[in-house]
């Protein structure tokens, strides 16, 4: 039975390399592939959270080495979580790639969207730090080769600044790594919080280096403040289904942070007293204010989101920073739903940019075809993102701020929310009535004008909007839209289900306030085999 | 030999950053590459550095041997450094041919004529 919990992993890592080499030159094939496997990763997920929902701590020990010696993978109540949002996000994601043709304008789509998901499940699985490394790893080579999906002059630029950044951080993460290993002698995550509660508080300094190196390898992958200017210039040059996609790599990031600062350097820690969150938190209100003044400041639409996405990390951080088990459980609802929220609005753009003269530009111009569907979605997920009711961003926020109340830093934490906010709602508004509403005020013989005006940027929006001519006329068929629709319902039902998804997740973050139980469970042969 | 290792570590890092904040695509990669170095050696002392002993301990007590765990460690970084390098100069390559120039920031003037479109259309 405990056999599934390697089944995420196992399951793409095979899949991949067969779609990549066997089905390469039928798209048909490989599309059937890569559905038939990721709706089964959705069952094994499914299978995983119900197994997790009882709150026993399942290990997998790799080749039967026990814990610490061997490589274990642990799935608790929010290792199940991530698992679950993964493959949801996928199955849309997949949807929307392949109905509207992404998927074709280049190269291994589907086999780099396997290795990709291999990448972030074994991440979400592992509990071993060196191991979390080389998934880190796995997910970031796909996603080099994702984000250059299909080229382009622009496209290849930012990809190269991507994957720099990236390999500057993956270094930074060796360097942490090998501080930790100096510091305490292991790897293995429990075991590791077993020897830092253990260390005394005399030779602190070299474990508070490693804490913080750890802390800002995951920041740059949940693009925190001073870190985050990747994604902006990342995500809005990204393939619009792709961008949608590494809506779970910034949580990738702050799974991280929430796994690794709760168990190993937590609050009750001694020799990390309270340094995670000294400098969490104001990384964090500072995300959230880079994103909304980017959402305002915003000239595209694909930037816009970007900095959406920015601004949602922060808000989310700011719960995580509390580091108490109500304020995490808020975050990991505001998790769930800002991914589905970004997803939305990233698969809904790539329908609207597609099939406007100007690409992604924010300016008025004659309706597209099915300006009231675009517009009536635009409005949903911009509500959802912004966090207003009645959708799930609402409810996120509103227990985010109920769980500041009772910190120190509820001032500045609530102030930081409700600006952000606003300023959020400020933002898509904006941009909601130029892309929608101005363009019904627009005669369509104008079109000549905004066609002329477009031409400098023709190459730059060329990369953008691969499809063509023709395909700007076409209306979106509902096999187009229904991803979109699907992620929106996502919010709904998350919504609708506050009440049980709160309370699971609300387990999840006793668990994880609790190192105690996955210590012990991890570490729990430990007596017999070292006897 | 701690002083030939730590000194090491350090100028191939400080070579590595001041590499990688160069504006051309090749000395980046350099940088990176200089980087990963300065990691692997960082990475094999992190075992404490012991000279002429064996890498696993033979006999309990007090054998002098050398930490094996991070020479594995170091093996699995340098793998892993060395795809990531053909990887990134796959791409530097690829952005340079079809950029036809191999700076590796995107251009400013690719935003401001978007931004001068914008204000014109949006402005009036």
């Amino acid at each position: 039975m405990t056999h599934w919990i390697i089944a995420p992993v196992i399951l793409p890592a095979l899949l991949a390399p067969i779609i990549g080499f066997v089905m390469r030159h039928d798209i048909g094939l490989a599309r059937a592939a890569s559905f038939a496997g990721t709706i089964a990763l959705l069952a094994i997920s499914v299978g995983l959270t119900v197994m997790a929902a009882g709150g026993e701590t399942f290990v997998y020990e790799l080749g039967n080495w026990p814990a610490p010696f061997g490589i274990v993978l642990v799935l608790d109540r929010l290792a199940a979580v991530m698992l679950l949002l993964t493959a949801l996000l996928a199955i849309v994601v997949l949807l929307h790639a392949t109905a509207t043709g992404w998927d074709a304008r280049g190269r291994h789509f589907h086999a780099l969207f396997q290795f990709q998901l291999m990448g972030v499940m074994g991440a979400f699985l592992t509990g071993d730090a060196f191991n979390l490394f080389v998934f880190f790893e796995v997910l970031l080579i796909a996603s080099y080769g994702l984000m250059i999906h299909s080229g382009g002059r622009v496209r290849m630029k930012a990809g190269l600044q991507y994957v720099v950044m990236n390999l500057a951080g993956s270094t930074l993460f060796l360097f942490a790594l090998g501080t930790v290993y100096a510091a305490t002698g292991t790897l293995n995550i429990a075991d590791l919080a077993e020897k830092v509660r253990a260390l005394p508080v005399e030779d602190a300094a070299l474990v508070r280096v490693a804490a913080v190196l750890l802390m800002m390898v995951f920041a740059i992958k949940a693009a925190l403040f001073p870190v985050q200017f990747w994604l902006p210039a990342t995500y809005s040059n990204a393939p619009a289904p792709v961008a949608a996609l590494f809506a779970i790599m910034t949580k990738v990031g702050a799974y991280a942070i929430i796994r690794v600062h709760t168990i190993v350097f937590g609050p009750d820690v001694a020799v990390t007293d309270g340094l995670t969150a000294t400098w969490l938190m104001p990384a964090a209100v500072i995300t959230l204010a880079v994103g909304a003044v980017g959402v305002l400041g915003a000239r595209r639409l694909m930037p816009l989101l970007s900095f959406a996405v920015v601004g949602s990390m922060g808000t989310m951080m700011i719960a995580v920073a509390a580091f108490t088990p109500y304020a995490m459980t808020s975050a990991l609802y505001y998790l769930v739903h800002s991914t589905f929220s970004a997803a939305a609005l990233f698969l809904l753009a790539d329908l609207v940019v597609s099939r406007r003269q100007g690409g992604d530009l924010l300016r008025a111009e004659p309706p597209t075809v099915q300006n009231g569907l675009f517009a009536a979605l635009f409005f949903a997920g911009a509500i959802g993102m912004a966090g207003m009711p009645p959708l799930s961003g609402f409810l996120g926020k509103l227990m985010i701020l109920d769980a500041m109340k009772p910190t120190p830093e509820m001032v500045t934490a609530w102030v930081a929310i409700l600006v952000g906010s606003l300023v959020t709602i400020v933002g898509f508004a904006r941009a909601g009535s130029i892309l929608f509403w101005k363009a019904t005020a627009m005669a369509p013989d104008a079109s000549e004008e905004a066609d002329a005006a477009a031409e400098p940027n023709a190459e730059a929006d060329a990369a953008r909007r691969p499809a063509g001519e023709d395909a700007a006329k076409r209306p979106a068929g509902a096999m187009e839209v229904a991803p979109t629709v699907l992620a929106l319902a996502m919010l709904v039902v998350l919504a609708a289900g506050a009440g049980p998804v709160a309370q699971y997740l609300e387990a999840a973050s006793g668990q994880l306030f609790d190192p105690a139980g996955y210590v012990s469970a991890v570490l729990g042969g430990q007596g017999e085999a070292g006897q | 030999m701690e002083l030939v290792v730590a000194s090491s570590v350090g100028v191939l890092t400080a070579g590595g950053v001041y590499l990688i904040l160069r504006l051309r695509a090749f000395p980046v990669i350099l940088g990176l590459a200089l980087l990963s170095y300065a990691v692997n050696v960082f990475l094999f002392a992190t075992g404490r550095l012991a000279i002429n002993a064996p890498p696993v301990l033979q006999l309990y007590g007090e054998a002098s041997y050398t930490d094996p765990l991070p020479q594995a460690l170091v093996l699995t970084a340098i793998v892993i450094s060395f795809g990531m390098t053909a990887v990134l100069v796959m791409v530097a390559l690829g952005a340079y041919l079809e950029a036809d120039d191999d700076r590796i920031d995107l251009e400013p003037d690719e935003e401001a004529q978007a931004e001068t479109t914008a204000k014109k259309e949006t402005g009036a």
